[in-house]
C-alpha cells in the first residue's frame, strides 16, 4: 500500500506530539538542567558542567563504581530473564489448547498476572516466599533447603527471577500464541504429507512464522526488565545489601532518597541513552524484518 | 524418464517421523502439552491462591502456623476495607486516573494513528520512532522531573497529574496499536466516502470508527492495563487526596506489626478489576496480541 | 502408484448424521485408475475439498472405505499414504532454499544424501526450477512457489497420486496457462494419477482426461470433457459446463414429441416410459440452437445479440422463457422477431434433473 505524501497530516499528529513532548521533553530538559549542576540543598544550585558525567562514567570513583555495579546487575538480570522467559513462553504457547472452552480459560488465567499492579506483585511474592507464613518459603525450608530471600543474596536473586517469570512469561506466551494462530492449516498439512517430524515442524514452520512476534517479545521483555523497579523494590528493597539494587532502584534512591539531584540526573540521562540505543537497534531489525516480509509477499 | 534416479522402497524409511508428526495435530489427550499447560497454570495460580487464602484468615491464624485453607473463615479484612473511607477512596482514585488516562490516550492517538497509517509526511518515521522510545522510557527517570513539573502547574495530588504522566507511555502505545488496525482497513473506503460527499470528521466517526472498533477496544485494554499496574509515578505524583489504592496498602504496616490479613485482602481487591477486564475482552486478547503490538 | 477406489464413501461433519442433507459428502463409489488425469469440478461448497481431504487422509470418512490398489488405507494417516498435495495457497518452507525445500520430504524419510541430490536436480529440471535452486523460497513469485510445492510431491518416488486443491487461485492470469501446461507435461512424463479440484470449468476441461462433476455433496457425472458437453447426465452439468450453459426448458413429452407450450418439437428418440414426475425438461446446448429468419422454425423474439469472439450468441425469448442461441454468420435479421431451429440430434430430455435415455425409434415412428 503506497501512502500519499501529505504534510498536512502533521495537523493530525500535532496533539500527540504536543502531549508527549509535554510529558517527555519538558522533564528531560529539567533532567539535563540538573545534571550539569550541584546542589547543597535549599534550592541552591552551582554550575558543575560535565563533572557528574565524568564521575559517573569512571568506575574508579564512588558514583561511577556504584553506577557500573547497578548496570551490570541489571544487564545480568535482563539476560537471565530472557533466557528463561523466551523458551518457556514458546513452550507454553505450543502447549496452548487449540479449541474448546479451555482456550478462553487458559487465556484469562494466563493474562491475570499481567493485570496485577506491580507493587501487589511484589507483595504477593513477598508473602508467598516468606519462610514463616508463605507457602513457598515454608515448603522449601521444610524440604531441608536453607532459604531466606531477605538475608541471602542468591536467594533474593532467585526469588526475584521466579517472580518475574511468574509475572511476565505469559506476555511472551500470548505473543507467540498469536503468532502460531496466524499460521494457515495448509502448512501443517503439507508438513504431514512431507513426513516432517515434530521438531522439523517447529524448526521449519512455527519458529520462522513466530519470528516477528518473538522479536517484539524479546524487545519488550528486555526493556521492561531493564527498567524494573517496583517489584524488586517491594520484595527486597534492593537488598540484602545492594545485591538486588538495579539501575532504577539506585536512581530513585539517589534522587528521592538522598536528594543528589545532579548525580541522579546525570545517571538518568546515561540510562536513557542506553535504552534509546538498544531501542534503535531493535527498531532497525524489526523494520528490516517487515520489509523482508513485504518483499516476500509481493 | 530414462535418466530417472532409482530410489527403492528400502531407501525410504517411513517409521518414526510420521508418527511423531501426527501428534502435532492431534486433539487434546493426555500428553506433554497438557502437562506443560497444567503445570504452568498451577504455577501462576499458586501465589494468587495463597493471597486469597490469607485474606480470609485472621492475623492470629496467619502467624501461628501454615494452614492450606482458613480454619476460622473471616471476612473482617474485607469489611475493614469497605467501611474505611480512606481505603475505598483509594480504589476510586486509582480507577479515576486510569479511566481519564485511557480516554485521553485513545482520543489523542486516533487522529495521529490515522495520519501514520494513511500519509507520508516530513519526519514521519523519526516521529514514530521517537514516540516508541517513550514507551520504553524508564519511569524512574521521569519520577522527579514529573514531581517538579506537576507541582509547578498545580496538578500535584490530582488524578489528572497521574493520568497525564501515564500518557507518556500509553499514547505511543495506543498510536502503535491503532495504526496497525487502521492499516488493515483498505484506503479505498476513505476515497469512496469522500466521493459520496462525506466530510472528513463525519466519515471518521460514522464509517471509519465502526471499522476499527475492535482495535479501539484492544488499545483501550492495554492503556487500562499499563495505567492500572504502574505505581512508581502514581505514588510520586500523589500524596493524600489522589492516593492510589496500591499505595494505600503500605498503611498496613503499623506500630503493632504487619496486618497481613488486611494486606492480602487489599491485594485481592486490586486483582479483581484486572480480572474483570480480561474476562470481557478474552476473545480479543489473542487478536490484539496477533498484531504483535503491545 | 496405484488405483484409488472409493467404496461406499460418505462423510458428515456433524456427529450422528441422519438425513441425507446432514452429509457434506453423499455416498460415492468411484475408481480413479492409475495414471489418469482427473478433475473434480463443482461450485464452492459442493463437497469437493472434503473428498480431496478424505483421499489425502486429512479427514477420516464417516462411512465407507478407500483402497489404494487393494490395500485399505481408510485408517492410515496422511504420511503413510504416499499422497502428495498442492494447496490453494502456496506452501513453501520460508527459511529454506528451493533445493532444501525439494529435498525436505526425502530428508524426512532418510533417503541417502546422494540419491536425494540427484532426484532434486531431476525434478528441478522437469519443473524448470534449476536456475533458482539456490535461492530462498520465500522470495519467489506465487507460481514458482506452487511449482516448489508440486516438486516436493514429485521428488518422492512412491507417490500414488498428486492432489491439487485449486492450485491456480493466486497465480497471475497470464501464468495460469503456462503452469497448467507444465502440469500436463508432467502428467505425461511421469504417469502419476492426478486429481485436480477446481470450480473453473476451463481449467477442468483443459487439464483432465476425465472430469468428475460434483453438486450438493454428490457426484452427478463422470466423463470425458466431450461427454460432459455432448450428453450432460444432469441439468446441473448442462448449466455448469459450457458458456453460456445449456438451455433447459420445461416441457411435456408424448412419445417422440416434446411440447414447449404450444409448439411441438420432434425428437430423435422415444420416451414412452418417463418417470412419473412433474419436472420434465428439455435440454439443448446453445451451439445446437440456430437462429433463422422470421417465419421458419419456432417463433421467438430477440432480446439482444452478444459477440463472444468466436461466435455470436443471441438471447431470445420464447413463451416467456429465455434461451441462448447461436447466430449463423451470414444471417441478418431485421426487427426483433426471428425463428429458431433445434438440432434434434442434440436434444436431451431430463426427468427431475436426470437424463432419460429414451428408446431408439424404429422405422415405424409415429
Amino acid at each position: 500500500m503506497t501512502k500519499t505524501l501529505n504534510n498536512k497530516a502533521w495537523l493530525l499528529v500535532l496533539p500527540v506530539f504536543l502531549i508527549v513532548a509535554f510529558s517527555a521533553v519538558l522533564p528531560l530538559m529539567t533532567v539535563v538542567n540538573y545534571s550539569v549542576q550541584d546542589t547543597f540543598g535549599n534550592n541552591q544550585f552551582f554550575w558543575n558542567g560535565v563533572g557528574w558525567f565524568q564521575e559517573l562514567l569512571d568506575p574508579s570513583t564512588d558514583l561511577g563504581g556504584r553506577f557500573f555495579d547497578s548496570l551490570w546487575r541489571t544487564l545480568l538480570f535482563s539476560a537471565i530473564i530472557l533466557l528463561i522467559e523466551v523458551p518457556l513462553g514458546i513452550a507454553v504457547a505450543l502447549s496452548m489448547p487449540r479449541e474448546g472452552w479451555t482456550v478462553a480459560l487458559s487465556l484469562v488465567l494466563m493474562a491475570l498476572p499481567l493485570l496485577i499492579p506491580w507493587n501487589v506483585v511484589g507483595t504477593i511474592w513477598q508473602v508467598f516466599a516468606r519462610s514463616d507464613i508463605g507457602l513457598l518459603g515454608w515448603v522449601v525450608n521444610h524440604l531441608g533447603i536453607d532459604y531466606n530471600y531477605t538475608g541471602d543474596p542468591l536467594d533474593a536473586w532467585i526469588t526475584i527471577i521466579v517472580m518475574d517469570v511468574w509475572h511476565w512469561t505469559s506476555l511472551v506466551a500470548l505473543l507467540c500464541y498469536a503468532g502460531l494462530k496466524s499460521i494457515p492449516d495448509a502448512y501443517y498439512q503439507a508438513a504431514r504429507i512431507d513426513g516432517a517430524s515434530r521438531w522439523a515442524v517447529f524448526r521449519t514452520i512455527q519458529l520462522p512464522k513466530m519470528r516477528r512476534v518473538l522479536l517484539i517479545a524479546v524487545l519488550l521483555r528486555f526493556m521492561d526488565s531493564f527498567m524494573i523497579y517496583t517489584e524488586p523494590f517491594v520484595l527486597t528493597g534492593g537488598g540484602p545489601g545492594n545485591a538486588t539494587t538495579f539501575l532504577s532502584i539506585d536512581l530513585v534512591k539517589l534522587a528521592l532518597g538522598q536528594f543528589d539531584l545532579g548525580k541522579a540526573a546525570a545517571m538518568s540521562l546515561v540510562y536513557n541513552l542506553i535504552i534509546l540505543a538498544i531501542c534503535w537497534v531493535f527498531y532497525t531489525i524489526m523494520t528490516n524484518v517487515d520489509a523482508q516480509k513485504e518483499r516476500a509477499e509481493a | 524418464m530414462t535418466d530417472s534416479v532409482a530410489i527403492r522402497p528400502s531407501d525410504v524409511k517411513t517409521s518414526a517421523a510420521p508418527l511423531a508428526a501426527n501428534k502435532v495435530l492431534a486433539g487434546p489427550r493426555v500428553n506433554g502439552r497438557v502437562v506443560v499447560m497444567t503445570l504452568y497454570i498451577l504455577f501462576l495460580m499458586l501465589p494468587i491462591y495463597w493471597l486469597v487464602n490469607m485474606s480470609l484468615k485472621t492475623n492470629t491464624e496467619i502467624t501461628s502456623g501454615l494452614t492450606l485453607w482458613p480454619r476460622n473463615l473471616t471476612f473482617d479484612n474485607y469489611i475493614t476495607i469497605f467501611t474505611d473511607q480512606s481505603w475505598y477512596s483509594g480504589y476510586i482514585n486509582s480507577l479515576s486516573y486510569v479511566l481519564i488516562n485511557t480516554v485521553l490516550s485513545i482520543a489523542f492517538a486516533l487522529p495521529a494513528a490515522y495520519a501514520f497509517s494513511r500519509y507520508r509526511f516530513l519526519g514521519d518515521k523519526h516521529l514514530f520512532f521517537w514516540l516508541l522510545t517513550n514507551r520504553m522510557a524508564p519511569p524512574a527517570v521521569f519520577a522527579l522531573p514529573f514531581f517538579n513539573l506537576y507541582s509547578a502547574i498545580g496538578l500535584f495530588d490530582t488524578p489528572w497529574a497521574v493520568a497525564l504522566a501515564h500518557c507518556l507511555f500509553n499514547v505511543p502505545l495506543a498510536v502503535w496499536i491503532l495504526e496497525g488496525f487502521m492499516s488493515g482497513v483498505p484506503r479505498e473506503i476513505d476515497e469512496t466516502a469522500a466521493i459520496d460527499g462525506y466530510s472528513f470528521p463525519r466519515f471518521f466517526v460514522k464509517i471509519f470508527m465502526p471499522l476499527i472498533a475492535s482495535g479501539v477496544g484492544v488499545a483501550a485494554f492495554f492503556c487500562f492495563m499499563f495505567s492500572w499496574v504502574e505505581l512508581l509515578l502514581a505514588r510520586t505524583l500523589t500524596s493524600v487526596t489522589a492516593k492510589p489504592i496500591a499505595a494505600t496498602m503500605t498503611r498496613t504496616v503499623s506500630a503493632s506489626g504487619m496486618d497481613w490479613g488486611l494486606l492480602a485482602a487489599a491485594g485481592v481487591l486490586t486483582i479483581i478489576p484486572g480480572a474483570l477486564v480480561i474476562w470481557f475482552v478474552r476473545n480479543y486478547i489473542a487478536k490484539g496480541f496477533a498484531l504483535g503490538r503491545v | 502408484m496405484a488405483r484409488i477406489t472409493l467404496d461406499h464413501l460418505a462423510h458428515a461433519y456433524k456427529p450422528n448424521p441422519q438425513a441425507p442433507q446432514d452429509y457434506a459428502l453423499k455416498e460415492i463409489n468411484h475408481v480413479w485408475s492409475q495414471g489418469g488425469a482427473y478433475a473434480l469440478l463443482g461450485p464452492s461448497g459442493c463437497g469437493k475439498t472434503t473428498l480431496l481431504n478424505i483421499i489425502s487422509g486429512l479427514v477420516r470418512p464417516t462411512r465407507g472405505r478407500i483402497l489404494f490398489d487393494d490395500r485399505d488405507v481408510t485408517d492410515l494417516p496422511t504420511e503413510a499414504r504416499n499422497i502428495a498435495q498442492v494447496f490453494q495457497f502456496p506452501v513453501v518452507y520460508d527459511t529454506m532454499t528451493v533445493r532444501e525445500n525439494l529435498a525436505f520430504p526425502l530428508k524426512n524419510r532418510h533417503v541417502p544424501r546422494d540419491k536425494t541430490a540427484q532426484r532434486v536436480e531431476e525434478i528441478a529440471r522437469l519443473l524448470d526450477l534449476t536456475s533458482v535452486l539456490n535461492r530462498k523460497a520465500s522470495n519467489l513469485t506465487a507460481d514458482m512457489k506452487q511449482k516448489i510445492s508440486l516438486g516436493r510431491g514429485l521428488v518422492r518416488p512412491d507417490v500414488a497420486a498428486i492432489l491439487f486443491d485449486e492450485p491456480l487461485t493466486v497465480i497471475d492470469p497470464h501464468l495460469k496457462w503456462q503452469l497448467r501446461s507444465t502440469l500436463k507435461e508432467i502428467h505425461r512424463a511421469l504417469d502419476i494419477t492426478m486429481i485436480y479440484v477446481t470450480h473453473d470449468q476451463t481449467e477442468a476441461l483443459t487439464f483432465a482426461d476425465k472430469v468428475v462433476v460434483m453438486h450438493d455433496g454428490a457426484v452427478v457425472q463422470t466423463g470425458t470433457p466431450d461427454e460432459l458437453f455432448e450428453r450432460p447426465a444432469h441439468t446441473f452439468v448442462g448449466h455448469f459446463i459450457g458458456s453460456p450453459g445449456m438451455n433447459i426448458l420445461p416441457c411435456r413429452v408424448e412419445g417422440a414429441t416434446a411440447y414447449l407450450g404450444n409448439e411441438s418439437v420432434a425428437l430423435q428418440r422415444g420416451y414412452r416410459s418417463l418417470p412419473g414426475t412433474d419436472r420434465i425438461e428439455l435440454g439443448i446446448r446453445p451451439e445446437f440452437v440456430r437462429l433463422q429468419p422470421k417465419g421458419t422454425g419456432l417463433p421467438v423474439r430477440i432480446r439482444r445479440i452478444d459477440d463472444i469472439g468466436r461466435a455470436r450468441i443471441a438471447r431470445v425469448e420464447m413463451n416467456g422463457r429465455v434461451l441462448a442461441a447461436s447466430v449463423p454468420e451470414n444471417l441478418s435479421v431485421s426487427g426483433d422477431e426471428a425463428g429458431l431451429h433445434l438440432d434434434p440430434h442434440h436434444i436431451h430430455i431430463y426427468a427431475d434433473g436426470h437424463l432419460v435415455a429414451g428408446e431408439a425409434l424404429g422405422g415405424h415412428a409415429t
